[in-house]
């Protein structure tokens, strides 16, 4: 009698549905997954120990290199950090605008995550129509920090400017006639937060195309319902966070339980799951959209009654108006000091941890007094995810994984870190 | 036809004076040449038809996902095809080197072969068919399961993991909705009483309706409703078509069966999917929605007509692929044989009972 071996395969970093560089080793028994094996490591840019050679506001860009999808959330829980390790107020409209991109960038996540977890279910149209609106999200981004991805937008201390107050144009060439022009400017007349407004105001439409496309599609209830099903116990136990605990059924926000900055002034709900499945998570997800898009809009009311500082008025932390620093003595020091030397952060310890879209992230900073981080640790939310990828995937087939890939809402960049 | 280009080639050659001698040299063989025009004069707008569905699916998705789809090459796009395959014809046929050579280069062969041959048996118009079998049906049920052949000796052949697992999932999928097909097709024969593929499109051209005018609602779609449905899907999964395009499964096993193969011999399976695709369009018209047969009294009948059906049930192939997500393996096989076999089989005695009893409208 033959000896009858499980096959094992490498499942990815170079395969259509490895979510950047995952490489994950499964041994199939047939096509029933028997192991799944997760090996990382592959985008390990050892940010934490670059970050201890950094002055503390070098860092900030690290940050969006971490979770590229949800770049300033990343930003966000740092500063928080070094925040609360100085002591530095932040102005309320900084925290507002935190807040405002907070849930823009939820939705951009989101949105990358359910379109590309449809494309590895087979349903690629998802993919476009995503994208389509992520491409406003990203002219935000582009408005009011400069770039698309790596935005270094949130600063210790507040944010690194106002919202603008006109939003970049579409121009006429020889692709683009008058009438196309006109039609793409037509929300981009007014201020950045018209354009949001906008958007807001389209989106509730756009969730509603993707419920048609795919809440009620039986293939698409097939393959995700009872898939990788978590019990609430478990979750917990895995060290779960975000959508993945919530799809459980387990009732966690930090931006309710722990509520920072201001979320605490916002009327939103958490969405849970009952079952702990694929299908649970996407529709965590979705509402979640909802969820912001609503937190989105009373921040554009707050905002447009409320003019004022961004960024705090210590120039130990921030830099003084460039007016100043050309005219006055004592500025031009602030300044030169700051970016020579950088700020002193008192010594000590300290976690903060904000509710990322993909869940919990935290940054663990230790300061000796220095103008650098002794050590900083980044809890990633992906990274427990990905560790209970063979839990969720054994005895599932082949296919399953793919869709279990695309729940985790697996980003590299920011588990290998 | 075959006087006429007869007549043709003899005054071309009349011009030199050599006709007399060409004659004298060809006129044994000529059955077999006239064949040979025959297949060519088939096989040339069949080609040009498969790469231009290739465009028109691109530009169709495109248009359905906010996208413009190809339009750099040529006005509109439109010798974006011819750019492909030129690409493909120059690319090196990569052979790996633990696969078995021989049998690696033979399937994409077996892919491409039925999925040609089977057209010998389609009746384009009234005696229009390249060979009038009275067994059309049975050659074409024959043909098309050795395409499956191609699949698995190329997953085989290629001694590599993914290929391994699409040539299995293959094997699977394409067998068990080959029963499901098959089961619908006896129903088809059964109102037909022919197996001649010309017989079955003239059989829907009678009915009370067709008497009236309204030939569209005496053929076997409305009849056979749930057979025209198990056919139709049966051909999405026979020729491995979104959303039962496992056998690639892209995201899962990366191109299944394709993965090791590259330019023309990637290029052939390419082919035989699309050709296939547009086979059993023209299928699903001659069997379910009359063939060449005119919908309305007042229209001539013609070849167009197909053309339109295929062309109609070909556009449904790509509006398929862009909105559903993908089976599961197992789940295919589940519809395959708990949904659509017991359906046919029911379906089966039901139509004998009724064209036992009086309300028999196939007389």
């Amino acid at each position: 009698m033959a000896e009858i071996k499980n096959y094992s395969i490498n499942f990815g970093p170079q395969h259509p549905a490895a979510h950047g560089v995952l490489r994950l080793v499964l041994e199939l028994d047939g096509e029933v997954v028997v192991r799944a094996d997760p090996h990382i490591g592959l985008l390990h840019r050892a940010t934490e120990k670059l970050i201890e050679t950094r002055t503390w506001l070098q860092s900030v860009p690290y940050m969006d290199r971490l979770d590229y999808v949800s770049m300033m959330c990343n930003e966000h829980a740092y500063c928080l950090a070094v925040e609360r390790l100085i002591g530095v107020e932040v102005p309320l409209r900084a925290q507002y605008i935190r807040v405002f991109m907070d849930e823009v960038t939820r939705i951009l996540n989101h949105l990358l995550n359910i379109g590309t977890h449809a494309l590895d279910i087979g349903a690629m149209t998802m993919v476009l129509y995503t994208f389509r609106e992520r491409e406003d999200l990203l002219d935000v981004y582009e408005a009011v920090s400069g770039a698309r991805l790596h935005a270094a937008y949130y600063r210790p201390g507040g944010v690194y400017r106002d919202l603008p107050e006109s939003m970049p144009r579409y121009t006429e060439n020889k692709f683009k006639d008058p009438a196309t022009v006109k039609r793409l400017n037509a929300a981009r007349e007014g201020s950045l937060l018209d354009f949001v407004e906008d958007f807001c105001n389209r989106f509730d439409g756009y969730l509603d195309e993707y419920h048609t496309l795919l809440t009620d599609n039986r293939i698409w209830k097939q393959r995700t319902v009872d898939v990788a099903v978590v019990s609430p116990e478990r979750a917990l136990q895995l060290g779960f966070t975000g959508p993945m605990l919530r799809g459980s059924g387990v009732e966690w926000d930090l931006r309710k339980k722990q509520p920072y900055e201001v979320y605490d002034r916002m009327q939103f709900d958490i969405p849970v799951g009952s079952n702990g499945d694929c299908y649970d998570r996407y529709l965590v997800r979705m509402e979640e959209m909802r969820q912001s898009n609503g937190i989105v809009r009373q921040c554009i009311d707050w905002l447009r009654k409320n003019p004022g500082p961004v960024i705090t008025a210590s120039h130990k932390v921030a830099p003084p108006a460039r007016e100043a620093m050309k005219a006055n003595m004592e500025e031009l020091i602030h300044h030169f000091k700051l970016f020579s030397e950088g700020m002193h952060v008192p010594a000590g310890e300290v976690y903060a941890a904000i509710e990322h879209p993909k869940g919990e992230f935290g940054v663990w900073a230790v300061s000796d007094g220095a103008n650098k981080p002794y050590r900083l640790k980044l809890r990633s939310p992906g990274f427990p995810h990905l560790a209970a990828t063979h839990e969720m995937a054994k005895g599932h087939m082949l296919a399953d994984v793919t869709a279990i890939i695309g729940t985790i809402d697996l980003v590299l960049g920011d588990t290998d870190r | 036809m075959e006087a006429l280009v007869l007549q043709l080639f003899q005054s071309f050659w009349n011009i030199f004076g050599l006709w007399d001698v060409l004659w004298g040299v060809i006129q044994p063989v000529w059955p077999l040449i006239w064949v040979v025009i025959k297949i060519v004069v088939l096989l040339i707008p069949l080609m040009l038809g498969v790469a231009y569905l290739t465009f028109w699916e691109r530009k169709i998705i495109g248009w359905m996902q906010v996208r413009i789809g190809p339009n750099r090459v040529g006005p509109w796009g439109l010798l974006q095809p011819i750019a492909d395959g030129m690409k493909l014809f120059f690319k090196e046929i990569v052979i790996p080197t633990k696969a078995d050579g021989a049998l690696f280069l033979l399937a994409p062969v077996l892919a491409i072969a039925p999925a040609l041959a089977a057209w010998s048996v389609v009746p384009f118009f009234e005696g229009g068919a390249l060979a009038n079998l009275d067994a059309g049906v049975l050659y074409l049920l024959a043909i098309t399961s050795v395409g499956v052949y191609g699949i698995i000796i190329a997953g085989w052949a290629s001694n590599s993991k993914y290929p391994f697992l699409g040539a299995m999932r293959s094997a699977a999928q394409m067998v068990s909705y080959e029963v499901s097909m098959g089961m619908a097709l006896i129903v088809v024969l059964m109102v037909s009483h022919s197996l001649n593929l010309s017989d079955i499109v003239r059989a829907q051209g009678h009915g009370r309706f067709a008497e009236m005018g309204l030939g569209v609602l005496s053929w076997n779609w409305i009849p056979l409703f749930p057979m025209f449905l198990v056919y139709l899907i049966s051909g999405v999964a026979e020729t491995n078509r979104a959303p039962f395009d496992v056998v690639e499964g892209e995201s899962e096993i990366v191109a299944g069966h394709m993965v090791e193969y590259s330019g023309m011999a990637f290029a052939m399976f390419f082919l035989a999917e699309y050709a296939n695709m547009i086979l059993v369009s023209a299928m699903v018209a001659i069997f379910f929605l009359g063939g060449w047969l005119s919908p309305v009294g007042f229209l001539p009948d013609g070849i167009w007509w197909l053309l339109g059906k295929a062309a109609l049930m070909l556009f449904l192939f790509l509006w398929l692929r862009a909105t559903f997500p993908r089976y599961r393996y197992d789940q295919i096989m589940r519809l395959g044989w708990k949904v659509f076999v017991p359906l046919c089989l029911v379906w089966i005695p039901f139509i004998g009972v009724w064209m036992m009893s009086p309300f028999n409208i196939w007389k």
